[in-house]
C-alpha cells in the first residue's frame, strides 16, 4: 500500500484514540474539581488534566493561569490545540478522507457522520458557550465517536495492513495515554502536604480508574480496596486490561509481526516493540515502585515515542 | 420577445403524458407531496452520509456541499437511446483520429479543413506530444459529451470534454440512492444498468497499458488531492476500480519508468487515470510552480513507460472553437455523415459571423472558447442591458475567443422542490469509454437540472442539481 495510506491510517486511528482520552480526562476532571475541597479537591487538577493531555505547554502560551473554564475551552474547542477534542476529530476525518479508499464505507461514514455532529455542536459553541448539560453530552459523543470508529474498523475491515496500521496507531497512542495519566497522577495531583494513602488521594486514584473506565474491572480482578500499587499493576502490568502497558504492547507486537511476515522482512520497529513487550513481561511492581514509578513512566513513554518513530521510517515515510 | 416554447419530457408539448414516462407520472399522481418531500430528505440523507460532496470554489461557508439530488428520474426510451449510442461512439472515435492526425501527420489542416491556426495558437496544443503516438492512438480514453433535447427528435451536441470530465460517480451514486430509495418503481419500470461502468472503465485501462507492463498492469488513479472540488469522485473511482488513489507526491520517477511510493518500497505504475489538467501534471515540462505534479513525468510518459489517460493535449479538441469544426471533422475520419447535431455555432472569428452577432447579442449566448462550468459567458436574453454592453465591447476587443450560439430550447423535466414539482431544464452528459477493444457507453449518464425556474444554467458549481437518467424499453403500444 502507498506509504502515505499507512499513514494517514495510523494517525485516523491515534487522533480518534486520543479523542476518546481527552474527553475521559475531562470528564474525570470535572469530577475532581466538584468535590468539596479537602475531600478530593485540589487547586491543580486542571493542570494535571492539560498535563495528562499532553496540552499545557500550548495552553500556557495562549492563558496567563489555568483555570477550569478556560482549561476545558482549551481541551473541547480551541484549534490551536492540536490535542483539543474538535481538532482530533478533525484531523481524525481529514486523514480517513484523504485515505478513503483503504477504509470501509461502515468506517468512513462512521467517522465522517461524528464529525458532522461534531461541527454542529462547535458551530453552536461559537454562537453562544454550552451549559454544562451540553458540554458533558459532548464529552459523551466524543467517546462515543471514538468507539463506533474503533467497533466499525474491527467488525468490517479487512484484515490486512491497512487494518494493520490503524491499530498500531491506536495501540500506540493508548499506551501513552495510560502512561501519561499515571504518571500525571504520581508527579502533579498529590500536594506534598497530603500522605499518601489520605482521602485526597483515594478520590484521585478512584478517578484514573474511572478516566481508563476501570473501576469495574478493578474489582472484579483485585476484590479489594482501591490501592495505588494495585491500579499501577492493573495498568501497566496486567494483561487481560486493555488499556494496561503490557496489553498495548501484546497488541503492537501482533501487529508489527503480522506486517513483517506480509511483506516478507522485518526491521528496527519489530525488534524494538519486542524488547520492550520483554521488558514489560519480566517486570513487576515491586521493580516498579523500586526504581519510582515516575522514573518507570518517563523512560516507557520515550521508548513509545521511538517505537512511533521507527514505525514511521520504516514504513510511512518511503 | 416571445417566450420559446419548450418540450417537455414527460407531457410533450400537448399535455399527453408520453408513452416512457407513463409510469412516472402515475406514481406522481399517486405520491402527496409529503411523501415526495420524506423521500427527498432521506436521498439527501444518504447522499450526506456517504459524504458525496463537491466543493464550490470561492464558497468559503460551504467547502463541502452536497449537489442537489433530485427524486424524480429522467427516462429516456431504448430507441432514442440506441440513436444517441450510435452518434456519441462515432463522435468519439473521430475525436480520437483527429487527435492522433493533429500530432501525428496533420492531415485535415492539410486538407484546409480546419484552420491551422486554430490548432496551434491553442493553448491546449502541446507541441511535446507531436509526432509520438500513444498506444492504440487513443488519446481520449474518457469522455463526457454533453447533450441537450429540443424537441421529440432532436438532440444536439453542446459540448465535448475530453480532458478530465468528471461525474460519472454522480450517475452511479444517484442510481444506488434510486434503487434504495424507490424500489417498487425502479423494478416496475426495467431500467437498463450502469453499475458495470467500472468494469469497462477498468478493462479500457487496461488494454492501453505499455506492452512490457504485460498481462497485469498496475493502474492509479491521480487526485489533485482531498481539497479537490472532485476529489470524492477520485476516491470513489479508486475504490470501484480497486486501484490506489495517488497525489503527486506519491509518485517518483526513475530511470525513466514511474513508481509509487509503498510502505514495501517504490512500485512501478503502468497506467495513470489523471484527474489532473495538463498544466499541473509535471513541473518540469508545465507549470514549474505547480506543486501537485509529478517531476520527470513527461519523459517517462514521452519514453512510452507509462501510459496517461486521458492523454496529454486532448484539450486541443474539445475546445469551443474547434466545436464548430465538429461536423466536418467527423465526415473527414469517417466518411459519414454526423449521426448527432452541432448546436448552430457562429465563430466571431469570422468577420460576418461577429458582425451578425454583435448586432443580436440579447438573443445569443456567448462563450469564451477555452472557459468551462458556465464562467465567463453571455446568456442574452437574462443579461442586462448594461451587461450586454460590458460584454459587446469585451468580445469587440478579442472576437477569436468567443463563439455564439441561438439560446437553445432546453427540454424540460419534471423536477421536485419544497413547493411541489414543476418542469425544469436538463442536459445529459452521457461517459464514452474508449480502449483497445473498442468504444463503450453505459446506457444513460448524468442528467444535471437547472434547479432554478426558468433557468438554463445547469452547472453543478452554479448551483445546478442532478437526476438519475432511466433508460427503458420502449412502451408497448396499447
Amino acid at each position: 500500500m502507498l506509504a502515505r495510506t499507512a499513514d494517514s491510517l495510523f494517525w485516523f486511528a491515534r487522533y480518534m484514540e486520543r479523542a476518546d482520552f481527552v474527553a475521559r480526562i475531562v470528564h474525570t476532571t470535572r469530577r475532581l474539581a466538584s468535590l468539596p475541597s479537602g475531600e478530593g479537591s485540589v487547586a491543580n487538577e486542571w493542570e494535571a488534566a492539560l498535563s495528562a493531555a499532553g496540552a499545557l505547554e500550548a495552553y500556557q502560551e495562549a492563558h496567563e493561569e489555568v483555570e477550569a473554564n478556560a482549561a476545558i475551552e482549551f481541551l473541547l474547542f480551541d484549534t490551536r490545540n492540536t490535542s483539543s477534542i474538535v481538532s482530533c476529530i478533525e484531523s481524525g476525518r481529514i486523514n480517513a478522507r484523504a485515505v478513503r479508499t483503504a477504509l470501509t464505507i461502515e468506517t468512513w461514514q462512521t467517522i465522517n457522520e461524528g464529525w458532522q455532529e461534531m461541527k454542529k455542536v462547535q458551530a453552536k459553541h461559537q454562537a453562544r458557550s454550552l451549559g454544562t448539560e451540553e458540554l458533558v453530552a459532548f464529552l459523551d459523543m466524543a467517546m462515543k465517536i471514538a468507539l463506533d470508529v474503533d467497533g466499525s474498523a474491527y467488525r468490517t475491515m479487512l484484515r490486512n495492513d491497512a487494518y494493520w496500521f490503524s491499530r498500531l496507531g491506536l495501540y500506540v497512542e493508548r499506551a501513552d495515554n495510560t502512561a501519561r495519566i499515571l504518571d500525571v497522577k504520581y508527579n502533579i495531583l498529590l500536594p506534598e502536604s497530603e500522605s499518601v494513602g489520605g482521602s485526597l488521594d483515594y478520590f484521585q486514584w478512584n478517578a484514573i480508574l474511572r478516566a481508563v473506565s476501570a473501576v469495574t474491572s478493578y474489582h472484579w480482578i483485585y476484590r479489594d480496596g482501591v490501592k495505588p500499587w494495585l491500579i499501577a499493576d492493573l495498568l501497566i502490568l496486567r494483561p487481560e486490561m486493555p488499556r494496561s502497558l503490557l496489553a498495548c504492547y501484546g497488541e503492537i507486537v501482533r501487529f508489527l509481526d503480522a506486517i513483517s511476515s506480509a511483506y516478507g522482512r522485518q526491521g528496527v520497529a519489530q525488534r524494538r516493540a519486542r524488547q520492550i513487550l520483554g521488558r514489560l513481561e519480566n517486570t513487576t511492581m515491586k521493580d516498579v515502585f523500586g526504581a519510582g514509578l515516575h522514573e518507570f513512566l518517563t523512560d516507557f513513554i520515550e521508548d513509545n515515542n521511538s517505537i512511533g518513530g521507527a514505525i514511521a521510517e520504516q514504513y510511512l515515510l518511503d | 420577445m416571445t417566450q420559446p416554447a419548450f418540450f417537455d419530457e414527460m407531457t410533450a408539448s400537448g399535455g399527453d403524458v408520453r408513452g416512457v414516462y407513463a409510469r412516472i407520472s402515475r406514481w406522481l399522481n399517486a405520491s402527496p407531496p409529503e411523501l415526495l418531500a420524506a423521500r427527498r430528505e432521506q436521498a439527501e440523507l444518504m447522499f450526506r452520509r456517504i459524504g458525496i460532496t463537491f466543493a464550490v470554489y470561492g464558497d468559503k461557508e460551504a467547502t463541502e456541499r452536497l449537489i442537489p439530488f433530485d427524486i424524480i428520474p429522467r427516462v429516456l426510451s431504448r430507441t432514442e437511446w440506441n440513436r444517441l449510442e450510435k452518434g456519441l461512439v462515432q463522435r468519439v472515435k473521430a475525436l480520437n483520429a483527429f487527435l492522433a492526425d493533429l500530432y501525428g501527420k496533420g492531415e485535415i489542416l492539410k486538407a484546409g479543413v480546419v484552420p491551422s491556426d486554430i490548432i496551434y495558437r491553442n493553448p491546449a496544443f502541446r507541441p511535446e506530444m507531436a509526432g509520438r503516438p500513444v498506444p492504440h492512438n487513443i488519446y481520449v480514453h474518457i469522455a463526457g459529451i454533453d447533450i441537450v433535447r429540443v424537441d421529440d427528435h432532436d438532440f444536439y451536441v453542446l459540448e465535448d470534454n475530453a480532458r478530465t470530465p468528471s461525474g460519472v460517480s454522480y450517475m452511479l451514486e444517484n442510481r444506488e440512492v434510486m434503487m434504495r430509495l424507490l424500489p417498487d418503481l425502479f423494478a416496475s419500470c426495467g431500467v437498463a444498468p450502469v453499475e458495470n461502468y467500472p468494469e469497462h472503465l477498468r478493462a479500457s485501462l487496461r488494454s492501453v497499458a505499455p506492452l512490457r507492463a504485460g498481462g497485469d498492469p498496475t493502474i492509479v488513479v491521480l487526485t489533485p488531492g482531498q481539497f479537490n472540488s472532485a476529489y470524492y469522485e477520485h476516491s470513489f473511482l479508486a475504490d470501484k476500480l480497486g486501484v490506489e488513489l495517488v497525489e503527486g507526491r506519491d509518485l517518483m520517477v526513475r530511470d525513466g519508468f514511474v513508481y509509487m511510493r509503498t510502505t514495501q518500497g517504490p512500485k512501478r505504475v503502468d497506467v495513470i487515470y489523471r484527474r489532473l489538467d495538463d498544466d499541473f501534471l509535471d513541473p518540469l515540462a508545465f507549470r514549474p510552480d505547480s506543486a501537485l505534479g509529478v517531476p520527470g513525468l513527461m519523459s517517462a510518459y514521452q519514453a512510452g513507460n507509462v501510459t496517461l489517460a486521458n492523454a496529454v493535449g486532448t484539450g486541443v479538441a474539445d475546445d469551443k472553437a474547434v466545436y464548430t469544426y465538429m461536423p466536418e471533422i467527423i465526415r473527414f475520419y469517417t466518411g459519414e455523415e454526423p449521426l448527432l447535431k452541432n448546436v448552430p455555432t457562429w465563430r466571431c472569428r469570422e468577420p460576418d459571423a461577429l458582425k451578425y452577432v454583435l448586432e443580436h447579442l440579447p438573443d445569443l449566448v456567448v462563450k469564451e472558447v477555452n472557459g468551462s462550468g458556465g464562467y465567463g459567458m453571455l446568456v442574452g436574453p437574462h443579461a442586462t442591458r448594461a451587461e450586454i454592453e460590458t460584454f459587446g465591447k469585451k468580445l469587440a476587443a478579442d472576437p477569436a475567443n468567443f463563439i455564439a450560439q441561438p439560446t437553445l430550447s432546453l427540454s424540460t423535466c419534471p423536477t421536485s422542490f419544497s413547493g411541489g414539482v414543476g418542469p425544469r431544464h436538463v442536459d445529459l452528459r452521457p461517459f464514452v469509454l474508449s480502449g483497445a477493444d473498442g468504444v463503450r457507453v453505459v446506457p444513460g449518464g448524468l442528467t444535471r437540472v437547472a434547479l432554478k425556474e426558468g433557468s438554463l444554467v445547469v452547472n453543478s458549481s452554479q448551483g445546478g442539481g442532478t437526476k438519475d437518467t432511466w433508460v427503458v424499453d420502449d412502451p408497448q403500444l396499447a
